[in-house]
């Protein structure tokens, strides 16, 4: 899960990470008023929306703190639609904006914790390469990352942060400021069961403190149970409306925003089966992994999912039954096409089912007699997949 | 023969009279695996009734710690179907206890707790499969897990799998080309893991019986890529094939499993696939191909007629 950056700078105040004084608004007028209660001369007006390179894409002012600088840049900030490397063509719209005071850098650099899977620790990284993309940092310049792991029986431990913070090149006043602001948002990082907690750029100050100028936490969707606050600062306007709904009935969806879908048993087989739909030439339309669930209800939530704004033209059924049986999938399919069209027979969209393992013969029986139309039986994977693509291209030829 | 669990395993299910781990620990029994108890605190003295290979009666007796399971029993192994907010703690148990092989099938377990869980390993003898996976099965002897075992036939061929149904799938399209296995490892889903692909190549390496591995990878994380490194130096003599999901899956979004996520343009299906063919392993170009894929490497390395078992 990903909040806002006025919100992670909200829990890494509380942990005692040195951020910039700032406020959230959601309107110009808010904006203004916030801005009056900043004591600097220069302020920041800072689009809130969950993607990066906000900077790039005119989504950060630094103004004058007079009502009528901050009114303009809020004003042309606020309900723009940004489209930057990670929100994707269609960009995202701004409806929160941070109102903070300017900061006097020095130097910027960056600092994160996240899990590194291959020693199973937390990996502190910092580089001096701060503000920049640190993907870039890591394939052009890996030498100028840094890296500190994490014995989980010892913490993050003082020595690192002090080598740590020598190893950025930092002046001496400013050793202490970077090791404090370290370990806090290791805190940070346990204590709300983050998977990753960025700061780019962390700012060395002309009064050498160092500061989160921005911050960025994701958080471990399985330990969210123990995090109810984090819970409430979601911003669900922030995420796709289809994968909010698959959520809420406990399916696996991302959508892929082709008109090919697909409806599989698992994580695994579902990812592979998007990728046979492109390789039969497909544009498919999501990852949808209904589990080992035959219950009709939740098939029904899934092809209504599917279908929503006409998105697919042809849906993929790629079942194997390990401990859930076919005939039941079967069962289920049936009576969720039941439910969702209007006359009880028929589905708007061809539907191609692939049924294997356990009880497939009968799974497939079923469906063969059924009075359900628009279901086509593949006797093979690649056939299912072949078929599907096919049907979808026949229907857009159509028009 | 095969790896981790064989007929003479003694084995213990975690939150036995749960739903679920019921319904498996019937499963189990059904397919021959010694299951010798069950572990539920409070719910010492019950038992669970099953059905063994050959229709006899086998009563399961519960207990309130695996300490005390392990002790009564002689239990050697452990099967975790504990909700995710406990499940940790039972493995930490099941390590505690020194049991040599410990599968934890829940889903959802937090990383960090995971972190601690791997971090208490260490020094450790336990073999920690999973979590968030089907388990093991060594065909005809026994199964610890989810995995539905009449689509296994006896062979050669180890699998190795971060996904469930594609370890049924690829299963099933290998008995079907009449390509036996020994024991498939379903290694698991998560970011966090007690046994990764090397883990579970160092095992088939040394199994005799086992003459060629099936790996099944997915994006997200380096292990595939570290794997082709490992099995080009340290496995020359038993032949790999492989698949890579996730072709398609857009960076930064988790495709189902909490693992399957490319991050800072890391763990992409492209960097896994050039590392595996780098190293002269064939990687099945679809789902529907993966059985293919391996006769055409057992053909290869000159071992098809050796592996056609079944």
């Amino acid at each position: 899960m990903n909040i806002h950056e006025y919100q992670s700078k909200q829990i890494l105040k509380s942990y005692g990470v040195a951020v910039p004084e700032g406020f959230h608004a959601t309107s110009v007028e808010q904006a203004v008023e916030c801005a009056a209660k900043l004591s600097t001369s220069k302020v920041v007006v800072k689009a809130q929306i969950h993607a990066g390179g906000r900077g790039k894409a005119g989504g950060v002012k630094v103004v004058d703190n007079k009502p009528e600088a901050v009114r303009e840049a809020a004003s042309n900030i606020l309900g723009k639609v940004l489209v930057t490397h990670q929100t994707g063509p269609e960009g995202k719209q701004v409806n929160n904006l941070l109102i903070e005071q300017g900061a006097d850098i020095r130097k910027e650099y960056y600092l994160s914790f996240v899990i590194d899977r291959q020693t199973a620790r937390i990996v502190m990284m910092a580089s001096t390469e701060g503000g920049m993309e640190i993907e870039k940092v890591a394939a052009e310049t890996p030498e100028k990352i840094f890296k500190e792991y994490i014995d989980p029986a010892i913490g993050l431990a003082a020595f690192q942060t002090n080598r740590m913070a020598y190893k950025l090149g930092l002046p001496k006043e400013a050793i202490r400021p970077a090791q404090k602001l370290m370990s806090c948002l290791y805190n940070a990082f346990v204590g709300k069961d983050c998977s990753l907690a960025e700061i780019n750029p962390m700012v060395l100050t002309g009064d050498n403190n160092v500061m989160a100028l921005d911050a960025k936490l994701n958080f471990d969707d399985s330990a969210l149970f123990r995090h109810p606050d984090v819970v409430e600062m979601r911003d669900e306007t922030e995420e796709d409306p289809k994968e909010l709904e698959a959520a809420a009935a406990d399916l696996n969806y991302v959508n892929l925003g082709g008109d090919v879908a697909c409806m599989v048993n698992g994580a695994g087989l579902a990812m592979a089966t998007v990728d046979i739909l492109k390789y039969y030439g497909g544009n498919p339309a999501n990852f949808l992994d209904v589990g080992g669930d035959s219950n009709p209800e939740k098939i029904a939530k899934a092809f209504s999912i599917m279908l929503e704004g006409g998105q697919s033209k042809g849906i993929f059924v790629n079942i194997f039954g390990g401990i859930n049986r076919c005939d039941q999938v079967a069962k289920g399919i049936i009576e969720a096409a039941k439910l969702i069209s209007e006359d009880g027979k028929s589905l708007p969209v061809p539907v191609v089912v692939r049924l294997e393992g356990t009880n497939s013969e009968e799974g497939r029986e079923i469906l063969k007699n059924s009075p359900i139309k628009n279901v086509i039986m593949a006797p093979t994977m690649e056939g299912g997949a072949e078929t599907v693509v096919k049907l979808v291209k026949e229907a857009e030829a159509k028009g | 023969m095969g790896v981790l669990i064989n007929k003479d395993t003694k084995a213990i299910v975690q939150g036995i009279t749960g739903k679920q781990a019921t319904f498996h620990t019937k499963q189990m029994v059904a397919y021959g695996t010694q299951i010798v108890a069950g572990v539920t605190p409070g719910k010492a003295g019950q038992f669970v009734e099953a059905e063994g290979k050959n229709g006899e009666a086998v009563k399961i007796p519960v207990f309130n710690t695996v300490a005390e399971a392990k002790e009564a029993t002689g239990a050697n192994a452990s099967v975790i179907y504990v909700p995710a907010k406990f499940a940790a703690d039972s493995i930490l148990e099941a390590i505690d206890a020194e049991l040599d092989v410990v599968v934890c099938i829940t889903e959802h377990i937090p990383v960090e707790d995971m972190v601690k869980v791997r971090r208490y390993l260490e020094g450790k003898k336990t073999h920690l499969i999973g979590p968030n996976c089907p388990g093991l099965l060594t065909t005809d002897e026994a199964k610890l897990g989810i995995i539905p075992g009449y689509i296994h036939k006896k062979g050669h061929v180890g699998i190795i799998s971060r996904s469930g149904t594609l370890t049924y799938e690829a299963t099933f399209q290998l008995s079907n080309a009449g390509i036996g296995q020994t024991t498939a490892v379903g290694i698991g889903g998560d970011p966090v893991k007690g046994t990764d692909f090397i883990d579970a190549l160092k095992l088939f390496k040394d199994d005799p019986d086992t003459l060629a591995v099936m790996l099944i990878g997915e994006i997200g994380g380096n292990a595939e890529e570290d794997a082709a490194q490992w099995i080009k130096e340290n496995m020359p003599d038993k032949p790999v094939a492989a698949f890579i999901s996730g072709r398609q899956a857009p960076p930064g979004k988790r495709m189902g499993h909490a693992g399957a996520i490319i991050s800072g343009g890391k763990g992409t299906a492209a960097d896994k696939i050039k590392a595996l063919n780098a190293v002269g392993i064939e990687v099945a170009e679809t789902v529907a191909q993966i059985g293919a894929t391996m006769v055409d490497t057992l053909k290869k390395h000159g071992i098809y007629d050796k592996c056609h078992t079944c």
